[in-house]
């Protein structure tokens, strides 16, 4: 017998049973199909827009992610670079080869390098969009794709992400179904919620282990450029 | 490794007399325990969460193999590979021969518990290929051959003065001049001495905290980003973890994740969770190009439908540990394999036998703690107490113990002679050691008198009160 039907049968003769009737598997698959969701805490779902906004912004910073408000995506080159100069970083981004990204007026700054692509081991700071931010813990939701390489959210020191106020959901589940929503299921679901972190070493919380050692979230608060981000509940 | 639950004792106490251990387990007794207790109490909905977790982890169980077919299928379709592994032989086969089939000679492994079940390095490395640690904990230990002795935080029995000793030690390139005393320091040299590894290896190797049935996603929760770029930089990630992880839903994976990080490190999430579905897709600009998943059994299946079940709920989170009289006294070593604390005095049993382990559920005071923060409300004190009556009834304890244990079994069965026995004896202890109030030593009870007095019995027996009290009397 194969270990797999070995595994499987040994399952089955401990739980003194067959294969499950066709009656019960039907029953299952309903259950899955439901997508019921389990108890959803009331701290972000029962919050108007404004407030759960608020919400994420308080819970990101808690965990050492920085948030600036813009009120326009044009905004978002200006509002970059001068997050690179008081951090004292290199004006070089490697950028997610996304078409929401590359719309913003890049060439309104000249001295800010922008390569578009996957990162590699020498680049320093990345910029890229997310599918949705949720405010119940400050968490951004990343996925991989071709427009959104997923080293981009680990090799580099510092990572800086585009939300859209409308990008901001309550819950974990209202984020699971925005990716239900797309055609095919990513490689790569990424929830990140602050920069990396180790306390590994007589529990000294150190930030940048092996992640971003910095995580700048860039939101933006108007209408503008929502329509690029998917619509969000 | 190479179980050494059967020297309990020995280790227990040789943690006991380790200054720098001792040190290093104090940190941990009041870290983890406050910042946990602060998480939750900013979460109403905690208890009512415990509850639904347990529940989901319960029907789960119970079509366990319905669910690993479905995983299984959609694994498959989203283009990755599923091996079986009905022991810890057959998963190290399944890793190496993946391995082999990639030309692979450096491996780089985001933190698995199953791969340490699995002794994993170890084979590897016999195999002519290098297994890196990168998980920063993890990394310490393998340098200094060593086992975990937490299962979140492996190297937690260490102060940062032996972390630098070891890094000034395996780090040849290392300028003796430059300062590591600081954690920082010592964070920022791995992180400089790893990052060409991950760049490197051909093959990365994580666990997973959960498999979701409904679309074939692993999930891994970590801080520290090692886990991520593991999974996304080599050609192939492999994916090894134990057949009860997983959950049919993302719904049923989020309530669970709502109770992890919480219960394991107090935060409100962790840094990272991530999921990963197969390999990359068509167009992808990274991400491995062969996914694979190992499912282990290694005597999982036998828990289920037996007194040992609820084990099987287990998230991995260490509350248990860290709620530990015993584990926070002699450290996680002492349990002499890779699972240590509450959770591992009842699973190192169920793995590796109970002649080997079977000090492990004794080493308990059945305080009851390690069930009261579980996420999962795993009764941990009755089954340790089931593994107890298995030890005696399989006649693996020792003679003297048996014999005294079913003489008092007779005694107590007998209700005239028991009381009229404790009544004597307590007359007797409370006579002798009226003195002093207390014994310092006393024949045939030298087991709780080596560490603490034994108080002299007062007054009268609760069973003479009590049948007074049951007689409409009140009593004095």
């Amino acid at each position: 017998m194969s270990a797999r039907d070995d595994i499987l049968g040994g399952i089955r003769g401990a739980l003194k049973r067959g294969k499950l009737p066709e009656a019960q598997t039907g029953a299952l698959a309903e259950r899955i199909a439901a997508h019921r969701r389990n108890l959803v805490p009331a701290r972000a779902a029962a919050l108007g827009r404004a407030e759960r906004l608020d919400l994420f912004v308080a819970m990101a910073e808690e965990v050492q992610t920085t948030v600036t408000r813009v009120a326009a995506a044009s905004e978002v080159p200006a509002e970059v670079a001068r997050y690179l100069a008081a951090e004292n970083l290199p004006a070089e981004l490697v950028m997610a080869p996304d078409p929401a990204l590359d719309a913003m007026p890049w060439e309104a700054r000249p001295l800010l390098s922008n390569r578009r692509g996957r990162a590699g081991a020498s680049d320093a700071v990345s910029l890229t969009p997310c599918l949705a931010a949720i405010a119940e813990t400050g968490t951004l939701m990343l996925i991989s794709g071709a427009d959104t390489p997923t080293t981009l959210n680990f090799l580099p020191d510092t990572h800086i992400v585009v939300l859209h106020a409308a990008q901001v959901v309550a819950s974990y589940e209202d984020g699971w179904d925005l990716v239900r929503a797309r055609e095919t299921w990513p490689r790569t679901v990424n929830l990140i919620t602050g920069p990396s972190r180790t306390g590994d070493i007589e529990q000294h919380i150190q930030l940048g282990a092996h992640g971003p050692r910095r995580l700048h979230v860039v939101l933006v608060e108007g209408l503008e450029g929502a329509a690029d981000g998917p619509a969000a509940a | 490794m190479e179980p050494t639950s059967d020297n309990f004792a020995a280790n227990a106490r040789a943690g006991l007399a380790d200054p720098v251990l001792q040190r290093a387990l104090g940190l941990a007794r009041t870290g983890f325990p406050a910042r946990r207790q602060q998480a939750i109490e900013r979460l109403p909905e905690f208890e009512a969460l415990r509850e639904e977790g347990r529940a989901i982890k319960d029907h789960t169980l119970a079509h366990l193999d319905h669910y690993l077919e479905l995983y299984e299928r959609n694994v498959i379709a989203a283009g990755g590979q599923v091996h079986w592994a009905r022991t810890a032989a057959e998963a190290r086969a399944a890793v190496l021969d993946i391995c082999r089939a990639a030309g692979a000679t450096i491996v780089t492994k985001g933190k698995s518990m199953v791969a340490e079940e699995i002794a994993l390095n170890d084979y590897l490395e016999a195999n002519g290929i290098t297994p890196v640690e990168t998980d920063l904990g993890e990394y310490i230990i393998q340098l200094r051959h060593e086992p975990p002795s937490h299962i979140i935080a492996p190297a937690i029995h260490l102060m940062k003065e032996q972390v630098a000793d070891t890094f000034r030690a395996a780090h040849t390139g290392l300028d003796p001049a430059r300062p590591l005393s600081e954690p920082r320091e010592m964070c920022d040299e791995a992180r400089t001495i790893l990052r060409p590894s991950f760049l490197a290896a051909d093959v990365g190797i994580t666990g997973a905290n959960f498999l979701v049935a409904e679309n074939g996603a692993g999930i891994i929760v970590t801080n520290e980003g090692n886990g991520d770029l593991t999974q996304t930089l080599p050609r192939i990630h492999i994916v090894i973890t134990g057949i009860e992880k997983v959950v049919p839903t993302l719904e049923d994976a989020t309530t669970l994740l709502r109770l992890l990080a919480r219960s394991a490190t107090g935060q409100e999430f962790s840094s990272y969770t991530t999921l990963s579905t197969g390999p990359r897709r068509p167009g992808d600009l990274d991400g491995p190009e062969e996914y694979h998943v190992v499912l282990l059994d290694n005597g999982r299946s036998d828990l289920l439908g037996g007194d040992f079940q609820d084990m099987l709920r287990c998230l991995r989170c260490a509350a248990c540990l860290n709620h530990c009289p015993v584990y926070a006294a002699v450290g996680g070593h002492a349990y002499g394999w890779v699972y240590p604390g509450p959770m591992g005095a009842v699973l190192t049993p169920a793995l590796v036998g109970l002649g080997e382990a079977g000090h492990l559920p004794n080493a308990s005071t059945f305080c009851g703690r390690c069930e009261e923060v579980c996420p999962v409300k795993i009764p941990l004190p009755k089954m340790m107490r089931h593994w107890r009556e298995r030890e005696f009834a399989q006649k693996l304890s020792p003679p003297a113990y048996r014999s005294g244990l079913r003489l008092w079994a007779w005694v107590a069965t007998q209700p005239a002679l028991y009381h009229a026995a404790t009544e004597i004896a307590g007359r007797v202890l409370g006579w002798i050691g009226r003195p002093r109030g207390h014994f310092r030593s006393l024949p045939l009870a030298t087991g709780w008198t080596l560490a603490r007095d034994l108080p002299a019995p007062e007054g009268r027996s609760f069973h003479s009160l009590w049948a007074e009290r049951q007689r409409g009397r009140p009593a004095l």
